[in-house]
């Protein structure tokens, strides 16, 4: 069953990519989209046998030897456990719904049996990603997913922003994945093997051991993780390594849904939580991971704020709750963490599908300035928006309620100085959330038109195929929550991980129930606060934003450019490499090696030769086999003679 | 004799080819046909042949295989060849990739045809030639006179300033081989022998040990090529006709790995040992710096030479890990980036052919009219990047492995050149293939034809193949590589009891 889960959507991409032009766009997109439906269908399965029943369920699958040398080994194989279905059943719910909104979305497009080979492909790889019981195995899923939000991205290659934002996201995810490669050799250097089985059972006898890694000795299991976490940062757009999520905007709609909201990105969450075992002995490692996590909900947060383009500002908001699935993980809040992953999969995969839909109704404009007033014209549209914005912002009883609420919580009570600054963070990040959130419902929704006139004429209600994903992603949005919360966080929590998120000291959550009345009413208050400020700015007083932009100019600027990460990037990274590419080529190469080198002494030799090319053409070729024949007979008869 | 001589038979196989050849008279066209389908005939044949050594090569065994021996020169020189764990990939490597360049060639070539293919034929003898022998003489002739096809190919078939490209190969040749001949003069000196298995046992003295060394390495950092004697491969990249691109890109920068893995690394142990910092600091230099340099350039075929330096940086990285993962994946990286380097090559033929230029920005939007090429490409592209599931990663991350193990410094320079790698690869094919179709003249390329395709398919077969059960490929070395390593190892531990009893003394 679990092959069949994972390679049915590698044998769909395979038909729909290589034979889409030959079987027809609709045969590929009946082929894609069957093979989802079944993966999905067959994942939920899995999802209640494995987590549903008491006791450990988890198994193991092999399917193909893979690399051996030596004492390295590494297979094609499965680790199915809690973790791993939970992560089946998002992306594989997330990935069909998306798979049939695009045949709505891209029905005009060229090119749609590719489109729909891409996502499939995409699923395949974090598919393997997810159920991988080794660092290389999910080395290939990460690398995978990459592969395929290039591809994705730059999905619409005439243009050159896409284009270009393709190739960022490639290569800033490089630089992550620089980091979990050196993970990976440690590892494997130091347990001698990269089987998780095989390293998370070893992983107490390396506690308080040396590496010696660039010159200095440092702790072994603290560097192990913060490499891991490197990888994580990039594939998560963290803080530092989070300009490529926003310029990944470029690629269609259905994409950004799927993997730069509800999957993809979450890969490095999934990560950390399972390497569970590593981080927990490497406690400065959480920190750091803490730390990182909630400055990056607090930094996207900000930028959200003043974003104009509504795939950006959500772009945003999913880089923020990231932050907060982070630093959850960094107070050992892991249930917590994978929590807000399963609920943020559906309200922001619902955000994200409304907004496409909101661009196919404002022909393609993604400008929240050139919207307003659809609230009547695309009603469907607007509840369901309304629906993902109060998931989102934590509104009582939806599912960001539950899992936002419980990471804040957890920060507090880990009483520590980190948990404190996450929690800080945290609440002023979850005002801002709200107030973004409600800032482009308002914008996009509310008053006047500010379309022009032959955008306005055409603004329709998006297809039945279009729709009917959101309603199942709504519900999910809804009731994901109410439903799961006790599994995943509260009493069931034991039975329900079975031992596939692990522990060291006492379980946070346990504690996190017993917090303060302020704690557990701080989020809340913080969300009306939000709504309120939008209100206020958007609908009540529109001249607002105005006279807030001058009077505080700076923190306006610092917001709009996005704190100039790019710019200084460009400046720091891209500009010298392409300088220093160039110096290398003209003064090193060319003026330097070939001058002295073989130019300098070939110049004497090409002087002589050129007075018998005039002579005859190809004398030059013979004088160089004279050369050489003359060479071998001098050989043996050398030879020859000392004896 | 006991069994079929196979050896002799797939190495002189070409030049029976090119006896048949030359014998070919008449008419200029009949001519030229009937030299290409001998020419493609030949190596066919050659690569059957050789499919023998796949199917009965013994994998459990260090030893060489299907050795030939025959007096030849007389005073202990002699034919001997054979092949082992280390070898008979490259041997395979050899025979598989010469049907592909003659097929290439196939239109393109117009004048010379007949000339053409005999410089290929004899260029395929030399080439197992080297991969084969086990004896010095027998190993410096082939090794030397695989230059000269090549520095034909180039300078009579090749681009505006062939000349150039010709005299610097052949210059930048010309120093190494001199050392080494010097060198083997030197160990025929004091072995008494020139048998290469024989050699592989004996211990030279350690101070010899490092004059031998930089020697051979003179001659083999060359053929690598290793920075900062790697200016002669862009130029004779962007010289040489497609088919010779692929040769050099596919099999003659081998040679120097190969050098490495079967003289330098058993004859001179303790030498490599020594010297192996500089291996380490030219390496992470070349893989920086050519990166850096692949990613300003504007001919294809130059960015692609540059790039080639740096992938073999990884494999002398990893021949000097001095472990089995180290070797092993230097092993599978010179096989991955013999069929991804060589397919690079090819698809900036297939465009070289319709629009005659390299020049990068000449192109764009080739997807728009080309999507079978831009398939095609973009997945070499993925390949040259080490995308796992292709052969270059499971290459690339065993050398890793094996450096790491080493020292971390090592592998954390050598992983810039992953991240740049998947820079300047994708800044090519975005400059080549997305974007709007504007350029008159693109509009009218042909997308790739059912010979084209051909030609891609098994090498795309080969580099998954390669990616996702390498065992297939890696069962052959295995128990060479051990041994290799194992060799090696006793070798350091007599030369530090040694020293040892020196300073006891």
């Amino acid at each position: 069953m679990y092959q069949a889960i994972v390679f049915l959507p590698l044998i769909a991409a395979l038909i729909a990519g290589l034979f889409g032009s030959r079987i027809g766009n609709r045969s590929a997109q009946v082929v894609t989209c069957g093979a989802l439906i079944i993966s999905a269908f067959l994942s939920w399965i899995a999802f209640f046998q494995v987590a549903w029943n008491p006791g450990d369920h988890s198994t193991h699958v092999q399917v193909l030897s893979w690399i051996v040398s030596g004492d390295f080994n590494v297979n094609w194989a499965f680790q199915i456990d809690t973790l791993t279905v939970v992560m089946l059943v998002v992306v594989n719910t997330v990935s069909c719904l998306v798979h049939i909104y695009s045949v709505g979305y891209m029905n005009r497009d060229p090119h749609i049996s590719r489109f729909m080979s891409y996502l499939s492909l995409f699923t395949f790889a974090m598919l393997m990603l997810v159920t991988s019981d080794n660092f290389v195995q999910m080395f290939f899923g990460w690398e995978g997913v990459g592969l395929a939000s290039y591809l994705l991205i730059g999905f619409w290659y005439k243009k050159p922003t896409a284009c270009a934002a393709a190739i960022k996201a490639f290569v800033v995810n490089r630089v992550g994945d620089f980091g979990f490669a050196l993970g990976i050799f440690a590892i494997f250097m130091t347990f001698g093997s990269a089987d998780f089985s095989v390293v998370f059972s070893d992983v107490g006898a390396y506690t308080d051991k040396v590496i010696h890694f660039l010159g200095m000795d440092l702790d072994l299991l603290t560097t192990i993780c913060i490499l891991l976490f490197i990888g994580a940062m990039g594939k998560s757009a963290q803080l530092g390594l989070h300009t490529w999520l926003p310029d990944a905007m470029e690629g269609p709609t259905p994409v950004s849904a799927l993997i730069h909201a509800a999957t993809m990105v979450t890969a490095g969450v999934f990560m950390v939580a399972r390497c569970s075992p590593l981080f927990e002995f490497a406690p400065f490692a959480l920190e750091i991971v803490c730390i990182v996590g909630a400055s990056t909900a607090f930094f996207a947060a900000t930028v959200g704020m003043s974003q104009f383009d509504i795939k950006r500002v959500i772009a945003y908001s999913t880089c923020s709750q990231l932050g907060y699935m982070f630093f959850a993980l960094g107070v050992g809040a892991y249930g917590a963490a994978i929590f807000h992953l399963f609920t943020h999969a559906f309200f922001k995969a619902l955000l994200f599908l409304g907004s496409g839909s909101v661009i196919h109704a404002c022909s393609d404009e993604q400008d929240m300035r050139k919207m307003g007033g659809l609230r009547k014209k695309i009603p469907m549209t607007f509840l369901m928006m309304t629906i993902g914005t109060l998931a989102l912002t934590g509104f009582p009883f939806l599912a960001g309620y539950y899992s936002k609420d419980m990471i804040i919580e957890a920060a507090f009570a880990a009483h520590s100085s980190v948990g404190s600054y996450a929690f800080g963070l945290g609440i002023v990040a979850a005002l801002m959330t709200s107030f973004y959130s409600w800032r482009l419902m308002f914008m996009t929704f509310f008053g006047n038109s500010r379309a022009s006139k032959k955008v306005q004429k055409n603004i329709h209600e998006s297809p039945k195929v279009m729709l009917i994903p959101l309603y199942v992603l709504a519900v999910g949005a809804v009731f994901a929550g109410f439903i799961f919360s006790d599994h995943f966080i509260g009493t069931q929590y034991e039975e329900f991980w079975a031992g596939s998120l692990f522990l060291v000291g006492e379980n946070i959550m346990e504690a996190a129930h017993h917090v303060p009345g302020w704690v557990i009413a701080s989020p809340f208050i913080a969300m009306v606060l939000g709504l309120v400020i939008a209100w206020y700015f958007y609908i009540k007083e529109p001249s607002m934003p105005g006279k807030f932009i001058s009077t505080f100019r700076l923190a306006y600027e610092l917001s709009f450019n996005k704190w100039y990460f790019d710019e200084l990037y460009d400046i720091l990274f891209v500009r010298p490499a392409m300088k220093l590419g160039y110096f290398l080529w003209k003064r090193g190469d060319e003026d330097t090696i070939d001058r002295y080198g073989p130019d300098g002494v070939s110049a004497s030799v090409v002087r002589v030769a050129e007075k018998f090319r005039n002579l005859q053409t190809g004398y030059l070729y013979h004088y160089a086999f004279a050369m050489l024949i003359g060479l071998s007979a001098f050989v043996s008869w050398f030879v020859l003679g000392d004896k | 004799m006991e069994y079929f001589p196979i050896l002799f038979a797939i190495t002189f196989l070409p030049l029976l080819g090119v006896l048949i050849i030359l014998g070919i008279s008449g008419e200029k066209e009949i001519v030229e046909r009937n030299a290409r389908n001998a020419a493609l005939l030949t190596t066919v044949a050659t690569f059957l042949f050789s499919m023998v050594l796949w199917f009965s090569f013994d994998k459990n065994t260090a030893g060489f295989q299907f050795v030939e021996e025959a007096e030849w020169l007389g005073s202990g020189i002699k034919y001997k060849m054979g092949v082992d764990g280390i070898s008979v990939l490259f041997v395979l490597l050899t025979t598989f990739i010469m049907p592909i360049c003659i097929l290439c060639g196939w239109n393109t070539i117009k004048s010379r045809v007949k000339e053409y293919m005999i410089a290929f034929l004899l260029l395929e003898c030399f080439m197992i030639g080297v991969f084969c022998s086990l004896d010095l003489v027998l190993f410096y002739v082939f090794f030397e006179a695989g230059l000269i096809p090549m520095f034909f190919i180039i300078g009579v078939w090749g681009g505006d300033n062939r000349v150039y490209a010709a005299y610097k190969l052949f210059l930048y040749t010309l120093l190494g081989s001199v050392l080494m001949l010097v060198a083997m003069l030197y160990m025929y000196g004091q072995a008494g022998t020139t048998d290469i298995p024989t050699l592989m046992q004996y211990s030279f003295e350690p101070h010899a040990q490092i004059w031998l060394f930089l020697a051979f390495f003179a001659s083999f950092a060359v053929k690598m090529p290793m920075w900062p004697v790697h200016t002669w491969l862009p130029d004779a990249h962007v010289q040489a006709p497609t088919a010779g691109s692929v040769i050099l890109a596919g099999i003659l920068l081998k040679m120097g790995g190969y050098g490495f893995l079967r003289f330098s690394l058993p004859m001179f142990p303790v030498a490599s040992e020594e010297l192996a910092w500089l291996i380490y600091s030219l390496s992470c230099i070349a893989i920086i710096y050519t990166s850096l340099v692949a990613l300003r350039q504007t001919d294809m075929k130059k960015l692609i030479a540059y790039s080639s330096v740096a992938h073999m940086g990884f494999v002398t990285l990893g021949i000097f890990a001095f472990n089995v993962q180290g070797i092993e994946g230097a092993i599978i990286v010179m096989l991955a980036h013999g069929f991804v380097a060589s397919a690079l090559f090819l698809c900036v033929g297939v465009i070289y052919d319709r629009l005659h230029t390299r020049d990068i920005d000449r192109y764009g939007g080739l997807v728009n009219i080309m999507p079978r090429y831009a398939f095609v490409f973009m997945f070499f592209t993925m390949a040259s990047v080490g995308l796992p599931g292709t052969g270059n990663f499971v290459g690339e991350i065993l050398v890793l492995i094996g450096i790491f193990k080493v020292s971390s410094w090592v592998a954390f320079f050598a992983l810039f050149g992953v991240i740049l790698s998947a820079a300047y690869m994708l800044y090519l094919y975005r400059r080549v293939v997305f974007g709007e179709l504007i350029k008159e003249d693109l509009k009218n390329m042909l997308d790739m034809d059912r010979r084209e395709i051909f030609i891609f398919a098994p090498l795309v077969i080969l580099t998954l193949w390669m990616g996702i059960y390498p065992a297939t490929f890696m069962d052959f070395m295995h128990v060479s590589v051990e041994n290799l390593v194992v060799q090696h190892e006793v070798s350091m531990a007599t030369y530090h009891a040694t020293i040892e009893i020196v300073a006891g003394n």
